[in-house]
């Protein structure tokens, strides 16, 4: 599973390494690192923000392993879908069962839709819609964006997708 | 001096005949020719004069004289092809170019047309016959893109580019967010000011933009691609509501131009683009951003039409060719 945690370290060298060896230690896979000195506040404390790839059953020990290390863990969440990605939609989509078209991304198990923002200026009218999607991975996020250009194709929407250049 | 025959006195055509008028480059017309007249002096034409008849009586020269005659007959180094484009058949351009390059007579074109339809038959006929085929004004108006990616930046791997290559519907695009006007309403104000065709088909269904990219795909990389592969999606089906729904996240809607060759891509489609992104010029200006292995990324903005704008690509073109040609003039 993925895991965000936001650990505190004492801003002395050698600290971070402290803090990440027990993750790699333990198997994790570290995905990112966000590193935040705060000297403005004129602590002596600096918070590190990581994202961790990590067998479910291993969270617990790997908590327990970083307190001993005297590192204290200021949040915990799990990070299921870490790729967002927004994008509009135009087209009868209310009445081309919103549902499943929502659906088509949702059951993939790697993707989903978060949010929904409808706007419909009259029932006869097209909808504009803007979906925001989550997934897994960048390659997953590929592949939510290669169902919904089939969904736009079958149900005649245009599907109008970022520019991530 | 290098002489000039210009066939096609529309915007483009009266653009280079301006732009010669104010300045002297060495440059000599000697045949000039509308779809009903022409004119043909071997010691040269004073191009205010021939814009002076074109005013006063609707034809450049004299009815006997057609394109046809000037281009197998007249006396010129230089064809400048700028007729309007037929993007079906390239005609009369084609054909224009054909008889030109077989007589061993450099052409300089802003015709979309024949270039994207035949440019790999016409660059081989060209470098038959020992001379230059050129179109920079085809792609981008002002910008010399085409110039810049072969010799620019030569030696460098073009790795992908984007692009807002079309006037019409990025200004289109531009006052529907930054006015909250309808598409209809936009495109409306686009006629009034000249930005649009009385027919804007061929504008906001992305056909314009997409022979651009069947011509910078053929020419940079060498593809042998028609508009047919090109992904193609224009605005005519845009809603304010959606333009509404990409500013409630800083970002706006663009027609945008991708090539990646490495993986066939080849698209032309409305796309969300954070507001402060550089292809997010306003108006009818076009922007390119190219990636590149050595250099990196460079962006280009500047008026992708206009009959000054256009003159000054062909000239660039003209001079090129003077240039690589040194002595023989």
């Amino acid at each position: 599973m993925q895991v965000s945690m936001k650990l505190e370290l004492r801003d002395t060298p050698g600290q971070l390494v402290t803090a990440l060896t027990p993750i790699s230690d333990m198997g994790g896979n570290i995905r990112t690192v966000i590193h935040e000195h705060d000297h403005a506040a004129g602590s002596n404390v600096l918070s590190v923000e990581v994202v961790i790839e990590i067998p479910a059953e291993l969270v617990q020990p790997l908590i327990e392993r970083l307190r001993s290390e005297g590192i204290t863990i200021l949040r915990l969440g799990e990070e299921r879908m870490s790729y967002r990605q927004s994008v509009i939609l135009i087209g009868h989509l209310v009445h081309t069962d919103l549902g499943d078209t929502v659906d088509r991304i949702d059951r993939t198990g790697f993707a989903e839709v978060t949010c929904m923002s409808l706007s419909m200026p009259a029932i006869t009218e097209r909808t504009s819609a803007q979906f925001i999607i989550k997934s897994l991975t960048r390659e997953h996020m590929q592949q939510a964006m290669e169902i919904l250009r089939e969904v736009a194709r079958q149900k005649d929407f245009l599907l109008i997708e970022p520019l991530e250049a | 001096m290098m002489r000039l025959a210009i066939i096609g006195m529309g915007s483009v055509g009266r653009g280079i005949l301006s732009a010669l008028s104010s300045r002297s480059p060495g440059l000599l017309i000697t045949a000039v020719a509308d779809s009903r007249s022409g004119w043909i002096h071997p010691d040269g034409l004073d191009p205010e004069e021939i814009l002076h008849r074109k005013k006063s009586t609707g034809l450049c020269g004299d009815p006997g004289i057609t394109a046809e005659t000037i281009i197998r007959t007249a006396p010129y180094d230089v064809l400048v092809e700028v007729t309007p484009t037929d993007a079906l058949t390239g005609e009369p351009a084609a054909s224009n170019i054909r008889g030109a390059l077989e007589r061993g007579c450099h052409v300089v074109t802003s015709n979309k047309g024949p270039v994207s339809l035949h440019s790999h038959e016409l660059s081989a006929l060209a470098e038959k016959h020992g001379v230059s085929f050129r179109y920079e004004a085809t792609v981008a108006g002002a910008i010399p893109i085409i110039h810049t990616l072969q010799h620019g930046l030569g030696g460098n791997e073009i790795i992908s580019l984007y692009g807002v290559l079309n006037g019409t519907c990025n200004y289109i695009l531009t006052r529907m967010a930054e006015e909250g006007l309808t598409y209809r309403q936009a495109l409306d104000e686009a006629r009034t000011l000249g930005y649009a065709e009385a027919d804007p088909t061929y504008d906001v269904r992305g056909i314009d933009a997409a022979i651009k990219l069947v011509i910078l795909a053929n020419t940079i990389w060498k593809k042998q691609i028609t508009i047919q592969d090109v992904d193609v999606t224009g605005i005519d089906l845009l809603t304010q509501e959606a333009l509404r729904l990409a500013d409630q996240q800083d970002a706006t809607i663009r027609l945008i131009g991708e090539i990646i060759p490495s993986q066939g891509v080849y698209r032309l489609c409305p796309r969300i683009v954070p507001r402060d992104h550089p292809l997010v010029v306003h108006g009818s200006l076009n922007a390119i951003i190219v990636n590149t292995d050595l250099a990196g990324e460079l962006v280009f903005v500047g008026k992708g039409a206009g009959s000054l704008e256009t003159a000054s690509a062909i000239m660039s073109d003209i001079l090129f060719i003077r240039d690589c040609h040194a002595g023989g003039y």
